[in-house]
Protein backbone atom coordinates (compact mmCIF):
# COMPACT_ATOMS: atom_id res chain seq x y z
CA UNK A 1 0.00 0.00 0.00
CA UNK A 2 1.06 3.56 -0.65
CA UNK A 3 1.22 4.14 2.67
CA UNK A 4 2.87 6.53 5.87
CA UNK A 5 5.72 3.72 6.13
CA UNK A 6 7.44 4.31 2.46
CA UNK A 7 9.51 7.15 3.18
CA UNK A 8 12.22 6.90 0.84
CA UNK A 9 12.45 10.15 -0.95
CA UNK A 10 10.14 11.66 0.78
CA UNK A 11 11.04 15.39 2.19
CA UNK A 12 10.22 17.94 5.67
CA UNK A 13 11.27 15.67 8.19
CA UNK A 14 14.38 17.81 9.13
CA UNK A 15 17.60 16.81 10.44
CA UNK A 16 18.36 13.04 12.16
CA UNK A 17 19.63 14.56 15.13
CA UNK A 18 21.29 11.16 16.60
CA UNK A 19 21.54 10.81 20.70
CA UNK A 20 24.95 11.05 21.69
CA UNK A 21 25.55 7.70 23.94
CA UNK A 22 22.00 6.63 23.18
CA UNK A 23 20.57 4.49 25.74
CA UNK A 24 17.87 1.15 24.18
CA UNK A 25 15.35 2.17 25.97
CA UNK A 26 13.83 5.92 26.90
CA UNK A 27 11.38 4.70 29.37
CA UNK A 28 10.12 1.54 30.96
CA UNK A 29 7.20 1.14 28.68
CA UNK A 30 9.49 1.01 25.63
CA UNK A 31 10.80 -2.37 27.56
CA UNK A 32 7.09 -4.05 27.96
CA UNK A 33 6.31 -2.49 24.80
CA UNK A 34 9.09 -4.83 23.22
CA UNK A 35 8.61 -7.65 25.11
CA UNK A 36 4.91 -7.30 24.55
CA UNK A 37 5.22 -7.75 20.42
CA UNK A 38 7.84 -10.49 20.66
CA UNK A 39 5.54 -12.46 23.43
CA UNK A 40 2.63 -12.08 21.91
CA UNK A 41 3.82 -13.05 18.34
CA UNK A 42 4.95 -16.27 19.88
CA UNK A 43 1.39 -16.89 20.32
CA UNK A 44 1.09 -17.75 16.16
CA UNK A 45 -1.95 -16.39 14.84
CA UNK A 46 0.03 -13.51 12.70
CA UNK A 47 3.47 -13.51 10.86
CA UNK A 48 5.73 -10.74 10.23
CA UNK A 49 4.55 -9.60 7.65
CA UNK A 50 1.42 -9.41 9.03
CA UNK A 51 2.67 -7.12 11.45
CA UNK A 52 4.36 -4.81 9.38
CA UNK A 53 1.30 -4.40 7.39
CA UNK A 54 -0.50 -3.55 10.70
CA UNK A 55 1.58 -0.65 10.93
CA UNK A 56 1.71 0.95 7.65
CA UNK A 57 -1.80 0.79 8.01
CA UNK A 58 -2.08 3.18 10.96
CA UNK A 59 -3.26 6.66 9.69
CA UNK A 60 -0.41 8.97 8.17
CA UNK A 61 -0.99 11.28 10.57
CA UNK A 62 -0.82 8.93 13.53
CA UNK A 63 1.83 7.13 12.30
CA UNK A 64 4.14 10.21 11.74
CA UNK A 65 3.32 11.37 15.23
CA UNK A 66 4.13 8.46 16.97
CA UNK A 67 7.21 6.88 18.06
CA UNK A 68 7.89 3.59 16.89
CA UNK A 69 7.49 1.74 19.80
CA UNK A 70 4.51 3.08 19.93
CA UNK A 71 3.46 2.18 16.92
CA UNK A 72 4.03 -1.08 17.62
CA UNK A 73 1.56 -1.02 20.82
CA UNK A 74 -0.73 0.41 18.74
CA UNK A 75 -0.39 -2.06 16.11
CA UNK A 76 0.11 -4.75 18.49
CA UNK A 77 -3.97 -3.88 19.86
CA UNK A 78 -4.99 -4.20 16.35
CA UNK A 79 -3.28 -7.66 15.51
CA UNK A 80 -4.66 -8.64 19.25
CA UNK A 81 -8.64 -7.48 18.92
CA UNK A 82 -8.40 -9.20 14.92
CA UNK A 83 -7.28 -12.22 15.69
CA UNK A 84 -9.51 -12.19 19.02
CA UNK A 85 -7.31 -12.31 22.17
CA UNK A 86 -8.35 -9.12 23.26
CA UNK A 87 -11.76 -7.09 23.00
CA UNK A 88 -12.42 -3.21 22.95
CA UNK A 89 -14.00 -3.87 26.19
CA UNK A 90 -10.98 -5.32 27.53
CA UNK A 91 -8.94 -2.31 26.16
CA UNK A 92 -11.61 0.04 27.44
CA UNK A 93 -11.62 -1.52 31.15
CA UNK A 94 -7.65 -1.59 30.69
CA UNK A 95 -8.36 -5.11 32.44
CA UNK A 96 -9.70 -8.66 31.25
CA UNK A 97 -13.42 -8.71 30.47
CA UNK A 98 -14.06 -11.13 27.92
CA UNK A 99 -12.23 -14.73 26.80
CA UNK A 100 -10.07 -14.83 24.69
CA UNK A 101 -8.95 -17.11 21.66
CA UNK A 102 -6.74 -20.13 22.70
CA UNK A 103 -2.76 -19.50 21.35
CA UNK A 104 -1.59 -21.86 19.60
CA UNK A 105 1.19 -21.35 21.99
CA UNK A 106 2.41 -19.16 24.72
CA UNK A 107 5.86 -18.02 25.25
CA UNK A 108 7.68 -19.81 28.67
CA UNK A 109 10.62 -17.21 30.29
CA UNK A 110 13.23 -19.94 30.14
CA UNK A 111 12.34 -20.76 26.12
CA UNK A 112 13.44 -17.29 25.28
CA UNK A 113 17.10 -17.56 24.58
CA UNK A 114 15.78 -20.93 22.30
CA UNK A 115 13.24 -18.57 20.81
CA UNK A 116 15.45 -15.52 19.81
CA UNK A 117 18.86 -17.66 18.85
CA UNK A 118 16.69 -19.45 16.49
CA UNK A 119 14.77 -16.42 14.77
CA UNK A 120 12.53 -17.08 11.93
CA UNK A 121 13.89 -17.75 8.84
CA UNK A 122 11.97 -16.89 6.17
CA UNK A 123 14.03 -18.48 3.23
CA UNK A 124 12.35 -21.71 1.63
CA UNK A 125 12.99 -24.20 -0.86
CA UNK A 126 12.24 -23.42 -4.44
CA UNK A 127 12.19 -25.42 -7.27
CA UNK A 128 12.41 -23.17 -10.29
CA UNK A 129 15.30 -21.90 -11.59
CA UNK A 130 16.49 -18.41 -11.13
CA UNK A 131 14.66 -16.19 -14.12
CA UNK A 132 17.55 -13.72 -13.30
CA UNK A 133 21.09 -13.60 -13.42
CA UNK A 134 23.82 -11.47 -12.08
CA UNK A 135 24.34 -8.41 -14.29
CA UNK A 136 20.60 -8.82 -16.13
CA UNK A 137 19.15 -5.71 -16.39
CA UNK A 138 15.70 -5.31 -15.06
CA UNK A 139 12.64 -3.08 -14.59
CA UNK A 140 11.10 -2.63 -11.67
CA UNK A 141 6.87 -3.47 -11.29
CA UNK A 142 5.04 0.15 -11.31
CA UNK A 143 2.22 -1.13 -9.57
CA UNK A 144 0.68 0.38 -6.88
CA UNK A 145 -1.42 -3.04 -4.67
CA UNK A 146 -3.88 -1.82 -1.74
CA UNK A 147 -2.30 -4.06 0.30
CA UNK A 148 1.13 -5.20 1.86
CA UNK A 149 4.20 -4.75 -0.34
CA UNK A 150 7.68 -4.47 -0.01
CA UNK A 151 8.39 -2.34 -2.97
CA UNK A 152 9.03 1.23 -2.03
CA UNK A 153 7.18 3.44 -4.37
CA UNK A 154 10.46 5.27 -5.03
CA UNK A 155 12.15 2.51 -6.97
CA UNK A 156 8.97 1.37 -9.20
CA UNK A 157 9.22 1.45 -12.86
CA UNK A 158 13.15 1.43 -12.35
CA UNK A 159 15.29 0.47 -14.42
CA UNK A 160 18.34 -1.31 -12.63
CA UNK A 161 20.65 -4.22 -12.47
CA UNK A 162 20.82 -7.52 -10.56
CA UNK A 163 23.83 -8.45 -8.30
CA UNK A 164 22.66 -10.70 -6.59
CA UNK A 165 20.38 -14.09 -6.96
CA UNK A 166 19.19 -15.43 -3.47
CA UNK A 167 17.08 -18.37 -2.56
CA UNK A 168 12.81 -18.27 -2.71
CA UNK A 169 12.20 -16.49 0.27
CA UNK A 170 8.34 -16.06 1.94
CA UNK A 171 6.74 -13.30 -0.19
CA UNK A 172 5.57 -10.86 1.97
CA UNK A 173 2.48 -9.77 -0.65
CA UNK A 174 0.92 -13.24 -0.03
CA UNK A 175 1.93 -13.58 3.45
CA UNK A 176 0.55 -10.73 5.20
CA UNK A 177 -3.38 -11.18 4.18
CA UNK A 178 -3.18 -15.26 5.22
CA UNK A 179 -3.08 -16.38 1.46
CA UNK A 180 -0.03 -18.53 1.74
CA UNK A 181 3.85 -17.77 2.07
CA UNK A 182 3.85 -18.45 -1.75
CA UNK A 183 7.76 -17.91 -2.06
CA UNK A 184 9.63 -16.77 -4.57
CA UNK A 185 12.96 -16.31 -5.38
CA UNK A 186 15.16 -12.68 -3.92
CA UNK A 187 17.38 -10.69 -5.93
CA UNK A 188 19.08 -7.59 -4.97
CA UNK A 189 18.60 -4.72 -7.50
CA UNK A 190 20.67 -1.79 -7.84
CA UNK A 191 19.97 1.65 -9.66
CA UNK A 192 22.42 4.24 -10.10
CA UNK A 193 21.33 7.14 -8.24
CA UNK A 194 19.96 9.55 -10.95
CA UNK A 195 17.87 6.55 -12.87
CA UNK A 196 15.73 7.38 -9.14
CA UNK A 197 16.03 10.89 -8.56
CA UNK A 198 17.15 12.46 -11.98
CA UNK A 199 20.30 13.73 -13.48
CA UNK A 200 21.14 16.18 -10.51
CA UNK A 201 22.09 13.04 -8.54
CA UNK A 202 25.88 11.81 -7.87
CA UNK A 203 26.62 9.62 -11.24
CA UNK A 204 28.83 7.79 -9.05
CA UNK A 205 26.78 6.30 -6.07
CA UNK A 206 23.93 3.66 -6.22
CA UNK A 207 21.01 2.53 -4.45
CA UNK A 208 19.89 -1.30 -3.75
CA UNK A 209 16.71 -3.09 -3.14
CA UNK A 210 15.74 -6.65 -2.30
CA UNK A 211 13.16 -7.45 -4.79
CA UNK A 212 10.97 -11.06 -5.64
CA UNK A 213 11.08 -12.40 -8.98
CA UNK A 214 7.46 -10.86 -9.46
CA UNK A 215 8.52 -7.17 -8.47
CA UNK A 216 10.33 -7.54 -11.70
CA UNK A 217 10.84 -7.98 -15.43
CA UNK A 218 13.63 -8.59 -18.23
CA UNK A 219 14.46 -4.88 -19.46
CA UNK B 1 1.81 5.90 26.53
CA UNK B 2 3.13 4.08 29.55
CA UNK B 3 -0.72 3.36 31.34
CA UNK B 4 -1.69 1.90 27.83
CA UNK B 5 0.66 -0.61 27.38
CA UNK B 6 0.45 -1.50 31.31
CA UNK B 7 -3.03 -1.98 30.46
CA UNK B 8 -2.31 -3.95 27.18
CA UNK B 9 0.37 -6.26 29.77
CA UNK B 10 -2.06 -6.34 32.45
CA UNK B 11 -5.00 -7.76 29.79
CA UNK B 12 -2.50 -10.56 28.25
CA UNK B 13 -1.25 -11.65 31.80
CA UNK B 14 -4.51 -11.86 33.15
CA UNK B 15 -6.11 -13.84 30.02
CA UNK B 16 -2.55 -16.24 30.50
CA UNK B 17 -1.61 -15.13 27.09
CA UNK B 18 1.83 -13.51 28.21
CA UNK B 19 4.33 -14.28 31.32
CA UNK B 20 5.78 -11.24 32.57
CA UNK B 21 8.94 -12.96 33.19
CA UNK B 22 9.21 -13.98 29.49
CA UNK B 23 8.98 -10.35 28.68
CA UNK B 24 11.66 -9.58 31.70
CA UNK B 25 13.86 -12.42 30.10
CA UNK B 26 13.53 -10.64 26.32
CA UNK B 27 14.61 -7.32 28.05
CA UNK B 28 17.82 -8.63 29.61
CA UNK B 29 18.59 -10.43 26.67
CA UNK B 30 18.65 -7.14 24.57
CA UNK B 31 20.22 -4.83 27.21
CA UNK B 32 22.86 -7.39 28.77
CA UNK B 33 23.80 -9.88 25.55
CA UNK B 34 23.06 -8.46 22.30
CA UNK B 35 24.60 -5.70 21.57
CA UNK B 36 27.10 -3.87 18.87
CA UNK B 37 29.95 -5.74 20.79
CA UNK B 38 28.83 -8.41 18.37
CA UNK B 39 29.29 -7.10 15.60
CA UNK B 40 32.45 -5.48 16.38
CA UNK B 41 33.92 -9.11 16.95
CA UNK B 42 32.85 -10.31 13.67
CA UNK B 43 34.39 -7.00 12.00
CA UNK B 44 37.50 -7.24 13.71
CA UNK B 45 38.36 -10.83 12.88
CA UNK B 46 37.49 -9.96 9.06
CA UNK B 47 40.25 -6.93 9.21
CA UNK B 48 42.76 -9.84 11.17
CA UNK B 49 41.89 -13.30 9.23
CA UNK B 50 41.83 -13.07 5.25
CA UNK B 51 40.15 -16.43 5.06
CA UNK B 52 37.31 -15.07 7.61
CA UNK B 53 37.13 -12.20 5.43
CA UNK B 54 36.32 -14.28 2.77
CA UNK B 55 34.32 -17.06 4.35
CA UNK B 56 31.98 -13.50 5.51
CA UNK B 57 31.89 -12.30 1.73
CA UNK B 58 30.87 -15.79 0.90
CA UNK B 59 27.89 -16.52 3.31
CA UNK B 60 27.79 -14.07 5.94
CA UNK B 61 25.25 -15.85 8.06
CA UNK B 62 27.72 -18.74 8.33
CA UNK B 63 30.60 -17.11 9.24
CA UNK B 64 28.92 -14.75 11.88
CA UNK B 65 27.45 -18.34 13.18
CA UNK B 66 30.75 -19.23 13.92
CA UNK B 67 31.24 -16.51 16.52
CA UNK B 68 27.78 -17.83 18.43
CA UNK B 69 25.57 -14.91 16.55
CA UNK B 70 22.74 -15.35 15.21
CA UNK B 71 18.88 -15.89 15.64
CA UNK B 72 16.23 -13.04 15.48
CA UNK B 73 16.96 -10.27 12.75
CA UNK B 74 20.22 -11.87 11.63
CA UNK B 75 18.94 -14.82 9.87
CA UNK B 76 20.31 -14.15 6.59
CA UNK B 77 23.19 -11.93 6.97
CA UNK B 78 25.26 -9.96 3.88
CA UNK B 79 28.20 -8.80 4.80
CA UNK B 80 29.10 -5.13 3.26
CA UNK B 81 32.42 -3.81 2.83
CA UNK B 82 33.89 -0.41 2.23
CA UNK B 83 37.01 -0.28 -0.04
CA UNK B 84 39.10 3.11 -0.76
CA UNK B 85 36.72 4.91 -2.88
CA UNK B 86 33.36 3.24 -1.93
CA UNK B 87 31.09 3.14 0.96
CA UNK B 88 28.51 1.42 2.17
CA UNK B 89 25.48 2.56 3.93
CA UNK B 90 22.26 0.94 5.63
CA UNK B 91 19.02 1.83 5.75
CA UNK B 92 15.33 0.48 5.97
CA UNK B 93 13.10 2.76 4.04
CA UNK B 94 10.07 0.71 5.06
CA UNK B 95 10.38 0.20 8.12
CA UNK B 96 13.14 -0.43 10.46
CA UNK B 97 14.59 -3.45 9.56
CA UNK B 98 18.38 -3.89 11.41
CA UNK B 99 20.49 -6.78 12.21
CA UNK B 100 19.68 -7.08 15.60
CA UNK B 101 22.03 -10.68 16.15
CA UNK B 102 25.09 -8.15 15.45
CA UNK B 103 23.98 -5.06 16.39
CA UNK B 104 21.09 -5.26 18.85
CA UNK B 105 18.24 -3.12 18.97
CA UNK B 106 18.21 0.01 16.32
CA UNK B 107 18.75 3.47 17.81
CA UNK B 108 15.71 6.08 17.55
CA UNK B 109 17.13 7.83 14.66
CA UNK B 110 17.43 4.47 12.60
CA UNK B 111 14.07 3.71 13.05
CA UNK B 112 12.60 7.95 12.45
CA UNK B 113 11.39 9.63 8.94
CA UNK B 114 14.44 11.94 8.50
CA UNK B 115 17.08 9.17 8.26
CA UNK B 116 14.80 6.54 6.58
CA UNK B 117 13.70 9.51 4.22
CA UNK B 118 16.89 10.92 3.44
CA UNK B 119 19.19 8.22 3.72
CA UNK B 120 18.13 6.88 -0.37
CA UNK B 121 17.82 10.93 -1.82
CA UNK B 122 21.05 12.42 -0.17
CA UNK B 123 23.55 9.97 1.46
CA UNK B 124 26.37 12.41 1.18
CA UNK B 125 23.84 15.05 3.59
CA UNK B 126 23.07 12.30 5.95
CA UNK B 127 27.04 11.02 6.43
CA UNK B 128 27.82 14.74 7.07
CA UNK B 129 25.49 14.91 9.66
CA UNK B 130 26.92 12.22 11.66
CA UNK B 131 30.38 14.17 10.93
CA UNK B 132 31.81 11.71 7.76
CA UNK B 133 32.55 13.90 4.90
CA UNK B 134 33.98 11.77 2.07
CA UNK B 135 36.28 12.72 -1.25
CA UNK B 136 34.15 13.56 -3.82
CA UNK B 137 34.67 10.72 -5.94
CA UNK B 138 34.63 8.17 -3.50
CA UNK B 139 31.20 5.86 -4.37
CA UNK B 140 28.20 5.65 -1.87
CA UNK B 141 26.38 2.65 -2.28
CA UNK B 142 23.11 1.91 -0.68
CA UNK B 143 21.37 -0.47 0.88
CA UNK B 144 17.60 -0.54 1.54
CA UNK B 145 16.65 -3.60 3.69
CA UNK B 146 12.91 -4.40 1.59
CA UNK B 147 13.11 -7.90 2.23
CA UNK B 148 14.63 -10.58 4.82
CA UNK B 149 18.23 -10.02 4.10
CA UNK B 150 20.17 -8.26 7.09
CA UNK B 151 23.15 -5.93 6.57
CA UNK B 152 26.16 -5.18 8.23
CA UNK B 153 28.65 -2.33 7.00
CA UNK B 154 32.52 -3.63 7.45
CA UNK B 155 34.62 -0.43 7.85
CA UNK B 156 37.87 0.04 6.38
CA UNK B 157 40.05 -1.13 8.70
CA UNK B 158 42.07 2.29 10.66
CA UNK B 159 46.11 2.98 9.78
CA UNK B 160 47.97 2.53 12.03
CA UNK B 161 46.75 -0.11 13.85
CA UNK B 162 49.25 -3.42 12.61
CA UNK B 163 50.10 -5.93 15.20
CA UNK B 164 46.67 -5.43 17.02
CA UNK B 165 44.90 -8.13 18.04
CA UNK B 166 41.57 -8.59 17.75
CA UNK B 167 40.12 -7.61 21.14
CA UNK B 168 42.16 -4.06 20.46
CA UNK B 169 41.08 -3.57 17.14
CA UNK B 170 37.31 -4.43 18.30
CA UNK B 171 37.01 -1.11 20.61
CA UNK B 172 37.88 1.03 17.31
CA UNK B 173 34.56 -0.56 15.68
CA UNK B 174 31.46 1.92 16.88
CA UNK B 175 28.05 0.49 15.94
CA UNK B 176 27.67 3.80 13.57
CA UNK B 177 30.71 2.30 11.35
CA UNK B 178 28.58 -0.60 10.93
CA UNK B 179 25.74 0.88 9.36
CA UNK B 180 27.66 3.21 7.58
CA UNK B 181 26.78 6.48 9.10
CA UNK B 182 30.44 6.36 10.78
CA UNK B 183 33.60 5.32 10.03
CA UNK B 184 35.89 3.05 12.40
CA UNK B 185 37.47 5.26 15.12
CA UNK B 186 41.53 5.93 14.76
CA UNK B 187 43.46 4.66 17.16
CA UNK B 188 44.46 7.06 20.36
Amino acid sequence: MNGPHDLGGQMGFGPIAPETGEPYFHAEWEKRALGLTLAAGFMGAWNIDESRHARESLHPADYYRSSYYEIWIKALETLLTRHGFVTPADLAAARPVDAAAMPKRTLAPEFVPTLLARGGPCDRPIESAAKFAVGDRVRTANDHPTGHTRLPRYARGKFGAIVAVHEGYVLPDSNAHGHGEAPERLYTVRFPAPELWGASADPRSTVSIDAWESYLERA
Amino acid sequence: MAARVRALETILVGKGLVDPAAIDAIVETYETKVGPRNGARVVAKAWSDPAYAGALRTDATAAIATLGFGGRQGEHMRALFNAPGAHNLVVCTLCSCYPWAVLGLPPVWYKAPPYRSRAVIDPRGVLAEFGVTLPADTEIHVWDSTAELRYIVIPERPSGTEGWSEEQLADLVTRDSMIGTGLAKAPA
